[in-house]
């Protein structure tokens, strides 16, 4: 009844080709930024932020920055792990160098380091294709979490081999260290979701995602139609570091305070946001959301179902999840192989003709 | 000779022995990917659960103990007998045989025609899924494999070699576990080849690997070919989780040997079930003269990523590997 293109006439192509083309989105779109902006904030507590809303913006911003390259430009990457661990080893090599700097510039700065170490390891997708591509990322991610194991310098030669974030300062609030409020916390994640998402949107439906989507689509026919298979990839691969550099720095300074390079960022990061992708719906900024959503969500409420209402012990109840998670992708791979997204595009498509479908 | 230098052909004997091992979890993988085109990471996992099933049916431990007790309150863990090797090895191949059939019929017969990326994301579903089951059978805790295979160094082989070098060489340090390992290998690899080439299931799935459209004309079921297959992979998937499983324990470290076995797997070719082995040799040899001799310069603990790192420059002169078919591109 209200989700309708009809009656919402477009009188310029700026209009035309905006993001939200019906104007019901367009309310939801401002409705939900108003909530997330103007509401949550105020009524958060410590245990919605450390439980599910902080791991899930930055798992999001992760998500958004696998579904570029794997979903977009259809390059699948196991390394994800393995970047943000370098987002997060930028990120704290910033901060104690130059502890003076707005926090915001380090993290931006950290997504910048991993581009460039991210466009360095997607070099051989120039010649790896498919599996082969698949497990070469797997270098990058035993390579870097290596290497931050075992040289210290990138750890401040600290005696346990852990990171630290100090306190630092966002216009005179405490967002890293013991002192930060939930709000705070919240609300710095927010802003780089909301950046994130705005910039992945606006460059997968410009002329650079195009290429990106022509390279996915078919490589040899893309290359002949014009579109530079070299420039696509790597931009794919920087800008996907970008977004999982900034995931990997909040997810270090923000969210846990304290890392340990093998544990924080092993080969179980990188399935994780991966299987974000594949239950969200890759090529779709809304799935990348929805994927973080339930693969944050699912613990949780396993927990509290197996836990606290049925009183199992947490071991069994982990075992449970990691089967519960792998028949999901299993499940969803066979009945909806483009995800979350595509059950609430078919949703979307109802609810044009809803109440009255002919 | 000098005696660095015998240390040094003790590592690559060792490192060949190694590689064996890798070659052993990479066949598990070949034989999957040739005949239905499926990329298996649970490779890995299929052998810690056939380790872990193996283990818990010699002990007699009841399935899914922990879960019965934690729903119903009860306190059972173990029926009260042990089971010979042998036969515990039967009722593991039947659990394998009917894990096959099962993962065939509820997963990758609805997946038939999808990318063959999508089929990766399955088997990495599978993966956890497996992984998940294995643990709520037979339970978490490390478990020792005691199916009676030899343990430590060979001090026959020490002592004939004693003489070679000077005072302060002491002959080749080889565990015997190993050295079975190899002979098991290479007996499967034998039988392996020999079912391809001279059985009628071997040639129907050899039929298949070669082209699925032209096997199934001529009356070869594809079901039953895939079947077949997933549950020879569940055998080598068991005699590498019984080596791994006797040399390092019975517990979760063992599914990354699945991670080992892919830089082989690029090495090698996915196709190609020499590729298998020799990429299994030369990594094995690879990552252990690496870590001897550039590893303590670096650091150490470089056998991580070497194989990956390796595989991955080889590949970009090579992209289909060693012994792939060369692949062509058509649009």
């Amino acid at each position: 009844m209200l989700y309708r293109e009809a009656g919402d006439f477009k009188t310029t192509y700026k209009a035309d080709s905006q993001t939200f083309p019906i104007a019901f989105d367009r309310w939801r779109y401002w409705a939900v930024l108003a909530v997330a902006w103007l509401v949550i904030p105020f009524v958060i507590n410590d245990y919605w932020a450390n439980a599910i809303l902080v791991p899930f913006l930055i798992y999001a911003i992760a998500a958004i920055g696998l579904n570029i390259l794997t979903g977009y430009c259809g390059q699948v990457s196991l390394g994800t792990g393995g970047f943000m661990a370098v987002g997060a080893y930028a990120c704290y090599k910033l901060m104690t160098s130059f502890p003076d700097v707005s926090m915001l510039v380090h993290i931006l700065l950290a997504g910048g380091i991993t581009a460039i170490v991210g466009a360095a390891f997607g070099l051989p997708s120039l010649r790896i294709k498919g599996f082969y591509l698949a497990v070469a990322t797997l270098a990058a991610q035993f390579f870097l979490v290596w290497l931050f194991n075992k040289v210290s310098w990138f750890y401040n030669y600290s005696a346990s081999g852990q990171i630290n974030a100090p306190e630092r300062f966002v216009f005179g609030h405490a967002v890293t260290g013991a002192n930060t409020t939930p709000a705070a916390q919240y609300l710095i994640c927010l802003l780089f979701v909301t950046g994130c998402a705005l910039l992945a949107r606006n460059l997968t439906r410009g002329t650079i995602g195009r290429s990106w989507m022509a390279i996915r689509d078919m490589d040899i026919a893309a290359e002949i139609i014009g579109v530079d298979p070299l420039k696509a990839k790597l931009t794919a691969f920087a800008v996907s570091s970008f977004f999982i550099g900034i995931s990997g720095a909040l997810f270090f300074a923000v969210y846990l305070g304290a890392v340990e390079v093998g544990e924080a960022f092993g080969i179980n990061k990188s399935f994780l946001v991966l299987f974000m992708c594949i239950i969200g719906g890759l090529g779709s900024l809304f799935g990348s959301f929805a994927g973080a959503a339930f693969l944050v969500l699912l613990p949780v409420a396993l927990k509290v179902l197996g836990v606290d209402v049925l009183g199992w012990p947490t071991q069994i109840v982990s075992h449970l999840q990691l089967v519960v998670v792998g028949g999901l992708i299993m499940f969803f791979l066979i009945k909806e192989p483009h995800g979350l997204a595509q059950m609430w595009r078919h949703i979307k498509e109802k609810l044009r003709l809803w109440p009255f479908p002919y | 000779m000098s005696a660095d230098f015998l240390y040094g052909i003790e590592v690559v004997i060792n490192g060949l022995m190694a590689g064996v091992m890798y070659a052993l979890v990479a066949l598990g993988f070949v034989l999957i990917f040739k005949a239905s085109g499926i990329f298996n990471y649970a490779q890995g996992v299929m052998a810690l659960f056939a380790a872990l099933t193996l283990v818990g049916v010699m002990e007699g431990q009841v399935p899914f103990s922990h879960l019965i007790n934690a729903v119903f309150g009860t306190e059972i863990h173990h029926f009260g007998w042990t089971v010979p090797a042998f036969a515990a090895i039967l009722v593991t191949l039947g659990v394998m045989i009917f894990f096959a059939w099962a993962v065939h019929t509820f997963v990758f017969r609805h997946l038939v025609g999808q990318e063959p990326i999508i089929l990766f994301m399955a088997t990495i579903g599978l993966a956890y899924f497996l992984e998940g089951v294995g643990d709520l059978m037979w339970g978490s805790d490390i478990k020792t494999l005691a199916v009676g295979l030899p343990q430590g160094g060979s001090l026959f082989v020490e002592d004939l070699t004693a003489g070679l070098g000077g005072d302060d060489f002491y002959g080749f340090f080889i565990d015997k576990l190993d050295m079975v390992a190899t002979l098991v290998a290479i007996v499967l690899v034998a039988a392996l080849i020999g079912f391809a080439q001279y059985t009628k299931q071997g040639r129907a799935m050899r039929a298949v690997a070669d082209d699925h459209q032209a096997a199934l004309s001529v009356g070869i079921s594809l079901n039953y070919i895939w079947v077949l297959v997933w549950s020879l992979a569940g055998l080598v998937a068991l005699v590498a989780g019984v080596m791994w499983g006797a040399k390092s324990g019975v517990q979760f470290s063992l599914s990354l040997i699945a991670l080992k076995a892919l830089p082989v797997l690029m090495l090698g070719g996915f196709t190609s079930i020499p590729g298998a082995i020799v990429g299994g040799l030369i990594i094995g040899v690879g990552e252990k003269l690496f870590e001897y001799m550039i590893g303590p310069m670096i650091g150490g603990a470089t056998e991580n990523w070497f194989a990956y790192v390796l595989a991955l420059i080889f590949l970009v002169f090579r992209p289909q590997g060693l012994f792939g078919e060369k692949i062509i591109e058509r649009v």
